[in-house]
């Protein structure tokens, strides 16, 4: 190979990593009419909060904040959800799948039926209600392997529906947001983050978490080969996940690799109380983010897949 | 920063593989992978058990990279894919994109955000029309680093004379389409399915001198770090908070993009294109950071010293860099819709920032990718690539695509539909 003299000096991995984003989040600005930013106080949607800031700043941000709220949610991470949105001045809508079954939109098989997926319907039904043209997530490519191939820019038609087979080609750093009345656009900015880049961003800034991303003692039991918080104190003063008759209770020092519905997200086993623990636990470690983590992902090879279909996000 | 032993990579590299299901890209991209130790245990069980399912004796590494039930069903992959992997001292984001002859589309899609492209050749098969055409457009792209990867030596025994022969047929054909003369070639032998020059060296290949694959992604050139580019920053949005509750805020005004190429520090004089109001740099801003220059691909907030009506769609550039606006563009268009262009309609052109109607001067003629022959053509269909002029509404600030990808690059959208229909190189 020639030896090049170097004109210019490259950016760190971060550095482009935050730059693609932020150009990202200016584009969905620019060529969206009524943007939404989703929220849900999880670390992926804290650092996008973070390249909103250095997007935005000294402006306001060009959209509000919105949790689709299963009502199972960990307070801790609510709390800080409301924290963190007041502190950065910007407006948080909450919707929740509570009030989608209120309507009867969202009808549950048992009571203690996973939420997760039922967040679809309320994402959609307040896309409708703000006439939102495009929601802004924290999903990542490296998460699961239906994502591997989500745009930047990912077309929804009006049912909220993403067809693999008709997204928009997707060439340099040209992307189409465009869309008519009704259709929809999920931007990803940190679509070509890995779990450990998000750690590394989140080291660097500085950025505060809600607790439960640390080690923490906790009551739990052995279910299926997961690890399921039991008795888990909600917002509401209701009490989720109940152990159930026959099982042992076991206080184990955890932490959450990632956060949702209490019903599908399991801790791991951990004594990382700092992000830099954190960090060099993730650099070790053998199982990926969603696979011991996420039950929701296990029931087949394409579940992730055939929820995105259906309008997930 | 503070000191501890997990990776803090310093640069990212995009590339991109080329070949066709049978050429072992999938396995190349899984070995890669598993040798740098991204695959972890419970997606390795996994490939295990769907090895299993269809009867397979050794895990297939190839399973990692076909993601959606619709390949997986057909056992091919129909859309360009991402992947990661980081070594500790780098981050690489690979395209996968599908090699066959009706998925040029996908190829141009994976080759417009590469630096590098690994060209598979099967060293049972040689060099093969298909190989031509992956080289071509990894060429038209502008990819600046090509490595051809001789696949499967395991099957030709490790034989060094067959490795030879195919070097020698590569590079006869890219002197031809003056590849050769215009980017760095390289050649490595590998084996993916065992493992052979991709991370480790093994010992099949005693004969072969050079460097690893993975040695060779590690030393190649990030983009933007080998040439000198002119200035060129697209204004993405116009941040005013002049209702702000800070009183200092009420006149300010700045200028939000991401320097598409070239340096800029405070006190440079600019030019804001196309309407020609020439300033100076008063503050480059990042965050919270006062920056006193920026270079490629930082996204950044620029301060004008003087009070200029800028909006999305203009472009900030040196005054001594200053190019003209034009109205008229020619350009190597690579269409990407079932729905054929239509000379008749008019499209929307989208180059950085900005839009433009446009309408089709002239199709010139159309390249055959398997030939590189040029063909008198009145139509274009999907993947089919083209010379063709364009008569533009709205001025445009363009650079050819060989001097700048960035500013050299456009896409073409349906109006009606607002898909993405075509992909465009300035000449």
């Amino acid at each position: 190979m020639t030896t090049h003299t170097s004109k210019q000096q490259a950016l760190s991995h971060l550095d482009w990593l935050e730059s693609e984003a932020i150009y990202i989040l200016r584009e969905v600005a620019g060529q969206c009419s009524n943007p939404v930013l989703l929220f849900s106080g999880g670390k992926d949607s804290l650092c996008i909060l973070r390249l909103a800031e250095k997007a935005f700043r000294p402006g306001r941000f060009p959209f509000p904040l919105m949790h689709i709220d299963t009502g199972h949610n960990y307070k801790e991470v609510i709390d800080f959800r409301d924290q963190r949105a007041a502190e950065l001045g910007e407006r948080l809508i909450v919707r929740s799948v509570e009030d989608s079954m209120q309507r009867g939109t969202v009808v549950l098989k048992s009571a203690d039926e996973s939420r997760n997926k039922h967040q679809s319907v309320t994402l959609l039904e307040a896309i409708e209600e703000f006439g939102f043209d495009c929601c802004i997530g924290g999903a990542r490519r490296d998460e699961e392997k239906a994502r591997a191939k989500e745009r930047i820019m990912s077309f929804r038609d009006e049912f909220g529906q993403w067809d693999p087979k008709n997204q928009r080609p997707e060439l340099w750093n040209l992307y189409n947001a465009r869309s008519h009345k009704g259709e929809n656009i999920r931007a990803f900015p940190i679509s070509n983050w890995t779990e450990m880049d998000v750690w590394q961003y989140i080291e660097r800034e500085k950025l505060a978490l809600p607790s439960i991303y640390f080690a923490h003692q906790r009551d739990v039991v052995m279910r299926g080969g997961s690890i399921v918080p039991v008795n888990v104190p909600l917002v509401n003063g209701d009490i989720a996940n109940p152990v159930k008759a026959g099982e042992d209770i076991i206080n184990m020092q955890v932490r959450f690799r990632t956060v949702g519905d209490i019903s599908c997200t399991a801790p791991v086993l951990s004594d990382a109380d700092s992000i830099e623990k954190i960090v060099l636990e993730t650099a070790t470690s053998t199982i990926t983010e969603r696979g011991a983590t996420r039950l929701d992902d296990q029931t087949s090879d394409a579940s992730m897949e055939q929820r995105k279909k259906e309008g997930y996000f | 920063m503070t000191t501890h032993h997990t990776p803090h990579n310093d640069s990212l590299l995009r590339f991109m593989t080329c070949g066709s299901v049978d050429d072992g890209k999938s396995t190349l991209i899984g070995r890669l992978l598993f040798d740098s130790k991204t695959i972890l245990a419970d997606t390795l069980t996994q490939m295990s058990r769907t090895s299993e399912k269809r009867g397979l004796s050794a895990v297939d590494l190839s399973l990692l990279t076909d993601g959606l039930q619709a390949e997986r069903e057909q056992g091919i992959t129909i859309d360009v894919a991402y992947r990661y992997f980081s070594t500790g001292t780098r981050k690489y984001i690979i395209a996968d994109a599908p090699g066959h002859e009706q998925y040029t589309r996908n190829m141009v899609t994976a080759a417009s955000t590469a630096n590098l492209a690994i060209i598979l050749i099967d060293a049972r098969r040689g060099v093969l029309t298909q190989t031509r055409r992956h080289s071509y457009l990894a060429h038209l792209v502008g990819i600046q680093h090509i490595v051809v990867a001789v696949n499967k030596m395991d099957l030709v025994n490790y034989d060094q004379a067959s490795y030879d022969k195919i070097c020698a047929d590569y590079l006869a054909f890219a002197k031809e389409i003056g590849l050769a003369q215009a980017r760095d070639i390289r050649f490595i032998p590998i084996s993916a399915l065992a493992g052979d020059m991709l991370v480790d060296r093994l010992d099949n290949m005693d004969w072969y001198q050079g460097e690893t694959l993975l040695e060779i992604l590690e030393k190649a050139p990030a983009a933007h770090t080998e040439s000198q580019e002119a200035f060129r920053f697209p204004v993405q949005f116009v941040c005013r908070p002049h209702a702000s509750a800070d009183a200092e805020l009420h006149d300010y005004r700045g200028f939000m993009g991401r320097i598409e190429s070239g340096e800029i520090a405070v006190g440079d004089a600019v030019t804001v294109l196309p309407n020609g109001y020439q300033s100076k740099v008063k503050a480059i801003q990042l965050g919270e950071a006062n920056l006193h220059s920026a270079k490629t691909e930082q996204s950044v907030t620029l301060l004008l010293e003087d009070e200029i009506d800028t909006s999305r769609g203009d472009m900030i550039v040196k005054t001594s860099e200053a190019h003209e606006p034009v109205k008229q563009i020619d350009a190597f268009v690579c269409w990407l819709s079932e729905t054929p262009l239509s000379t008749a309609r008019t499209y929307i052109i989208r180059h950085t920032t900005r839009e433009s109607k446009a309408k089709v001067g002239a199709i010139q003629y159309k390249v055959d990718v398997n030939t590189l022959e040029q063909q008198a053509s009145s139509d274009l269909k999907m993947n089919d690539i083209a010379r063709i002029s364009f008569k533009l509404a709205q001025a445009l600030m363009v650079d050819s695509y060989s001097a700048n990808r960035a500013t050299g690059a456009f896409i073409v959208i349906d109006e009606s539909t607002n898909n993405t229909v075509g992909a465009g190189m300035i000449v």
